[in-house]
């Protein structure tokens, strides 16, 4: 979970629209010295705790990554590259890797299709809307770590799940949700799914009421379906919206941590384990620090290089006059 | 990424008053759109409800059924978890971690912002670029490697171990949310300070801050949610019990009283309380303010 993702969920109408930046080189400057001192008044409190907590971790963790460090004390034996070749070719780093990619795609598979049917209907005159919206809000922001334990209640053998199941008549369904190889992963973003698609619906809602009314009207008054106006005005003018949602549901999904963890640890044999369990489980259970360095620097450069891309290729569209003639 | 935030922004500004929120009436048949969305209330609030209602059980009722209400309800639960400290502990680190992350986010956030938007100078952006950067860095991935850093620097099983890498990774967004906001600010207003004999710092504290309230409480917010919430972190930072956050200790009780369930439930309920009672409080603002001008 990134800032970025909570901070899109809590931007208020407070903030300005960057439209109205001006140019703050009209203010008066005052005289050199004092300004300097001024300005490192100002920023390197902020410069310093950026570096030193954020940057330098970092930097720090591509260095340790060339060592073959297992413990306290001073570093060990000077391995080069070797670390991150290992990582690489690591078949449990590889699986735990396909995992997050699964989880991606999954996530954008399931929350996309749901989020925007279900900010469809919310976006009409309905009883007891403004509690569904906020109900299907909630899981999204209890603390992940809380609703792991939750869930890994619910799913026990036996459980209110199960009970649920035989109760309905699905009783010949139930399985080892947990326990299952081949299942585990597939529990775990129905989980994910759960926590997180309320704020695909909340983004999309937010987008679909900045559409006008008056296009899909005049849609209809040109004799479109229903469905014909969706697909063709509602879904291209969300555009924007859903790019973003992407981009921040990607990214979540190549960190995903406190779930996994705390409702498998990763198990049964790795079946459910994500990058970052795999980055614990290595580089902290096992006091591999090196090690752990060296995938902590690949998980990274990976998100570095999706988000990059990202921004490069599908971003790109999404200049701020596009944005704007879309909200209206 | 700086864009990312910047669409973001633009895209929360509500059509106003100008733009009434004129809907189509659409003729498709309601019973089913009351449907889904009872549906969707279930799916989301069942879960919710089994771990509140169930804290209300013996294990021993839990064992045999747990779907039906608690017959009797079992109140011991909750009131051995509320008059331990196992609970007030932990919700008191968490709450003076979040404290000081935000304090830090806010303080040090607003003042970069306020370099970085208020000052012209050699290399302005090129910082402002480095902050915003730090928007993809993820803490996940950086703990480990901070893990060591605190080590180091003595900083392990403190909650400023916690609390200064927390204030880090939020000034990306705290610095992307404040500086267009500074901005816009109009410069006369600055001008008439200057030539009212107020210095630029003066300027800062008692004309810019007061006026930048609403983004400050939208960056002072995100901070907060932001460490209340943090696992990964705490968890190679803290080894003592007595230094647990809320999200740790919630996970150790599961694990420590593993053949407790009712208890689990119940701690499990009562550690959900502060997030969700906020929220309720305050979504009038939060999805209200989000999903723009229109009524719920």
């Amino acid at each position: 979970m990134t800032h970025a993702e909570t901070a899109a969920a809590t931007a208020t109408n407070d903030e300005p629209a960057v439209a109205a930046v001006q140019s703050p080189r009209s203010a008066r400057r005052p005289r050199g010295l004092r300004r300097t001192a001024e300005l490192v008044l100002f920023l390197s409190p902020a410069l310093l705790l950026f570096v030193g907590f954020v940057l330098l971790p970092i930097v720090l963790a591509a260095f340790d990554g060339l060592y073959n460090w297992t413990g306290f004390g001073p570093l060990g034996r000077f391995t080069g590259l070797h670390n991150y070749a290992l990582v690489l070719t690591d078949p449990v780093f590889r699986e735990a890797f396909t995992h997050n990619v699964i989880i991606a795609v999954a996530s954008i598979a399931l929350q996309l299709p749901i989020g925007f049917g279900i900010a469809l209907l919310l976006n009409r005159r309905i009883r007891g809307r403004s509690v569904v919206r906020m109900l299907a809000f909630a899981p999204f922001v209890l603390p992940y770590a809380t609703t792991a334990v939750m869930w890994s209640l619910l799913l026990q053998p036996g459980g209110f799940v199960d009970q649920i199941m035989k109760q309905i008549g699905l009783g010949r369904l139930v399985q080892l949700w947990l326990a299952n190889l081949h299942l585990v992963l597939y529990t775990m973003i129905v989980v994910l799914t759960w926590q997180f698609f309320g704020f695909a619906m909340l983004l999309m809602l937010a987008g679909l009421q900045g559409i006008p009314a008056e296009l899909r009207e005049a849609a209809a008054l040109d004799g479109a379906s229903g469905w014909q106006t969706t697909w063709h005005i509602t879904l291209p003018l969300l555009g924007p919206t859903i790019r973003i949602w992407m981009f921040l549901s990607i990214v979540g999904s190549l960190q995903v941590f406190d779930q996994v963890f705390i409702i498998t640890g990763g198990g049964p044999a790795n079946a459910s384990a994500t990058m970052a369990t795999y980055l614990y489980q290595r580089g902290f259970a096992s006091y591999e620090f090196g090690y752990g360095s060296a995938i902590a620097v690949i998980m990274f450069i990976i998100c570095f290089a999706f988000a990059l891309i990202y921004q490069r290729f599908v971003l790109r569209r999404d200049t701020r006059g596009a944005l704007t003639r879309a909200v209206g | 990424m700086i864009r990312v935030s910047a669409t973001l922004g633009a895209r929360s500004v509500p059509p106003g008053p100008a733009a009434p929120a004129r809907r189509l009436k659409i003729p498709v048949a309601t019973p089913v759109t009351y449907l889904v969305g009872l549906l969707l209330v279930g799916i989301i609030a069942v879960p919710l409800l089994f771990v509140i209602v169930d804290g209300f059980r013996s294990n021993a009722q839990i064992s045999g059924s747990a779907t039906a209400l608690p017959h009797p309800w079992v109140w011991q639960n909750y009131s051995a978890i509320l008059t331990s400290s196992n609970f007030w502990e932990p919700l008191a680190n968490s709450a003076l971690i979040a404290a000081i992350a935000t304090a830090l986010v806010v303080g040090l956030g607003s003042m970069a912002a306020f370099a970085l938007s208020r000052y012209s100078f050699r290399g302005r952006e090129g910082f402002y670029f480095l902050f915003a950067v730090g928007l993809l860095f993820p803490l996940n991935a950086a703990s480990l490697p901070l893990y060591l850093l605190l080590d180091k620097i003595g900083l392990l099983n403190n909650p400023f171990g916690v609390a200064l890498p927390e204030a880090g990774f939020g000034l990306p967004i705290t610095i992307v949310i404040l500086r267009p906001f500074m901005r816009a600010i109009p410069g006369e207003l600055e001008d008439a300070a200057v030539v009212d004999g107020a210095t630029r710092i003066r300027f800062f504290w008692r004309i810019l801050l007061p006026l930048s309230r609403p983004a400050l409480a939208t960056v002072a917010v995100l901070a907060f949610v932001q460490s209340w919430n943090t696992y990964l972190l705490p968890l190679l930072v803290f080894t003592s019990p007595q230094r647990f956050t809320l999200p740790l200790a919630v996970a150790n009780f599961n694990t420590q009283y593993s053949q407790n369930t009712a208890s689990i439930l119940a701690f499990t309920a009562l550690s959900m309380m502060p997030a969700l009672g906020c929220f309720i409080f305050a979504q009038r603002h939060l999805v209200g303010g989000f999903t723009g001008a229109v009524k719920g």
